[in-house]
């Protein structure tokens, strides 16, 4: 179970930097998700995969009886989750935003911000 | 197990972070009352000065402070622990913070207000608070997201087109930024274990796969790099630095990459303190390159803004230098470096506000009435700043420079010293061009985007005021802050006094 989720984490990670490279916005955007899924994937995969015992400590025990998937990780992907998704909430209408404003989602179109040379500068 | 009760007093190392973040909430509750904003924000902030002096106080006089949360005893629990070095980041970003603040009540309009400039403003100081005072490197990407929020909302406060072109490069970056942290965080959980930089430190040190944490070092080295903006992870800061109101790029100038700086800091020695032979090495290298870069970046921008962009990449590489030299010297340096270039760099970019702002009420044609007449105070206070930045004595930036010079030359790299020698050269270059070009020469040479400037007023003048006498004191009397920098450079080369004070004394 855990070799087959590592290639899935594997995949999905070649899959978002591949769209990362890309210069069109939207395959950024597509780009971001997969890597925030990837991310959240490898962290619960990195916790153990278990199956169906609950972690929970029985009446009367100090520690659990039996090897148990460790928990903390799907606490800290739900926060993950939670942060990664905003974020792309904000990205999205951002990137909208430029789209209508700039006229473009080419990344590569989107030069008013850099840094110019003088004599660039006094064209403008 | 450290099961002692505790005293009132330790609550002073999660409240510097407590307290912006519920103000910050209050304040979005408070959205319909524009005016009472910014006096409720600015009231916060100096209680959080008041808290911050007293949490460097006691940590120099009892040493490191920790504090667990819930009933959960550490390493399971989520500790605040605030040593030397985050106490004495968190009192210098508190107090930019603070000067920015006072400077927002002039640069501020009522549009930017009712869209929450200074919710946004309290939610990133107990963003900083938190990164720099969290014992739990899960912790500390959360309040790098944190950070990274409230940085979003700012950037694009005016929502002009530059804004938004500067923003998209600025939010992919950071984003793909953090989540490699978040990377490198959950394979060190994975392999080692634990969250906890004071349990981290043992358990790191004795992990049998040494090569497997240094894939995650690589990780972590890249995420941070590319938030700290150093070389060549650096190009997305000058693209974006400048296009925000001058004092959202006042704030971002001072804190955000120095969140980064602090990382490297803290994780390369608590962490991955022992057998990392890549990592000093290959920062000695980045640091240099980035230091010459962003000064030969500064001396080809003529705008005042985009420059200063330049001039926080080349500061960021003497931080990273002093850390990649590795003795306790440097370090402090690299310290004392990170204090004075939050309070440099914030206090330049207000001041380049003033001077845009002031330009406007200057006829331009064909008169010889010069910016220098008639603005004289600013002309000074751009040359105590700018010279700072270039590390001329006597002002504050000239004894960290001095003092990795030194180090550099005792360790036989003489080059990293050459660098160093080079960029302030370089820098002094482009601060005395740039002066010239505003205050003596033809004012089309300043221009500097589509943001109005503010005018010259006490609310503007006295934070810039502020941050150049403290300049100078720390320029004449380096003792005061070497002491707290040595303090910090101390508890990051021997993690025992902290993992004692998180863990208890040991068995």
């Amino acid at each position: 179970m855990e070799s087959l989720l590592s290639l899935t984490v594997a995949g999905l990670f070649g899959i978002s930097v591949y769209l990362l490279l890309s210069r069109s916005l939207v395959r950024l955007l597509l780009g971001v998700v997969t890597l925030g899924n990837a991310t959240n994937l490898l962290i619960f995969t990195a916790g153990r995969i278990l199956g169906t015992v609950p972690p929970i400590v029985p009446e009367g025990e100090q520690t659990p009886i039996g090897e148990i998937a460790n928990s903390l990780p799907q606490a800290l992907i739900l926060t993950a989750i939670v942060i990664s998704f905003s974020l792309f909430a904000y990205v999205l209408v951002l990137s909208y935003r430029a789209y209508q404003d700039l006229g473009t989602d080419d990344s590569d179109e989107m030069q008013l911000s850099e840094a110019r040379s003088p004599t660039e500068g006094e064209a403008r | 197990m450290n099961q002692a009760a505790l005293s009132p007093v330790t609550w002073l190392a999660i409240l510097p972070a407590i307290l912006p973040l519920a103000a910050g909430a209050l304040a979005i509750a408070l959205r319909g009352r524009l005016a009472m904003q910014r006096w409720f924000a600015l009231l916060v902030l100096l209680l959080e000065l008041g808290l911050n002096i007293a949490l460097l106080v006691h940590v120099r006089d009892h040493g490191i402070m920790s504090l667990t949360m819930g009933n959960w005893l550490p390493p399971f629990g989520i500790s605040f622990t605030a040593d030397m070095l985050g106490a004495v980041l968190a009192l210098a970003a508190t107090f930019v913070s603070l000067a920015c603040c006072l400077y927002a009540f002039a640069d501020i309009d009522e549009v930017a207000t009712r869209f929450g400039f200074y919710p946004m403003l309290l939610v990133l100081v107990g963003g900083m608070n938190g990164a720099f005072l969290t014992g739990d490197i899960f912790n500390l990407y959360v309040w790098l997201e944190i950070l990274l929020i409230s940085s979003f909302g700012l950037i694009i406060l005016g929502g002009t087109r530059l804004q938004l072109d500067g923003a998209v490069k600025y939010a992919f970056l950071n984003l793909v930024a953090t989540t490699l942290f978040l990377i490198a965080t959950g394979l060190l959980y994975g392999a080692v274990g634990t969250l906890n930089f004071a349990d981290l430190v043992a358990k790191a040190a004795n992990y049998p796969h040494q090569n497997l944490l240094s894939v995650i070092a690589a990780l972590y080295l890249v995420a941070l790099a590319m938030k700290a903006a150093a070389f060549p992870l650096f190009f997305w800061l000058p693209a974006s630095y400048h296009t925000p109101k001058f004092v959202a790029s006042a704030l971002f100038a001072a804190l955000l990459t120095k969140v980064g700086v602090y990382g490297i800091y803290r994780i390369f020695t608590a962490v991955f303190a022992g057998g990392m032979g890549f990592v000093p090495l290959t920062l000695t290298w980045a640091a240099g390159l980035t230091m010459l870069l962003g000064a030969a970046g500064a001396v080809a921008q003529h705008r005042m803004r985009p420059m200063l962009g330049f001039l926080v990449v080349a500061g960021i590489g003497y931080m990273l230098l002093g850390f990649s030299l590795g003795t306790e010297n440097a370090r402090a340096a690299g310290t004392f470096y990170m204090v004075q270039s939050m309070l440099v760099m914030a206090g330049l970019y207000l001041l380049s506000g003033l001077v845009h702002g002031a330009r406007k009420t200057v006829p331009t044609s064909g008169s010889s009435a010069s910016l220098y007449d008639d603005q004289i105070a600013l002309a000074i206070l751009f040359l105590v700043l700018g010279f700072a930045v270039a590390g001329l004595p006597p002002f504050s930036g000239f004894w960290p420079k001095f003092a990795l010079v030194r180090e550099s030359l005792a360790q036989h790299l003489g080059w990293a010293a050459a660098a160093v020698l080079i960029s302030g050269f370089l820098t002094t270059i482009a601060i005395a061009r740039s002066f010239a070009a505003t205050f003596w020469g033809g004012s089309h040479l300043s221009d500097d985007g589509e943001q109005p400037g503010p005018q010259t007023s006490f609310a503007t003048l006295t934070p810039i005021l502020a941050i150049a006498a403290l300049v100078l004191v720390f320029g004449l009397l380096p003792g005061t802050l070497y002491g707290l920098a040595g303090g910090a450079a101390r508890g990051i080369a021997d993690y025992g006094p902290y993992v004692a004070a998180v863990l208890g004394a040991g068995p």
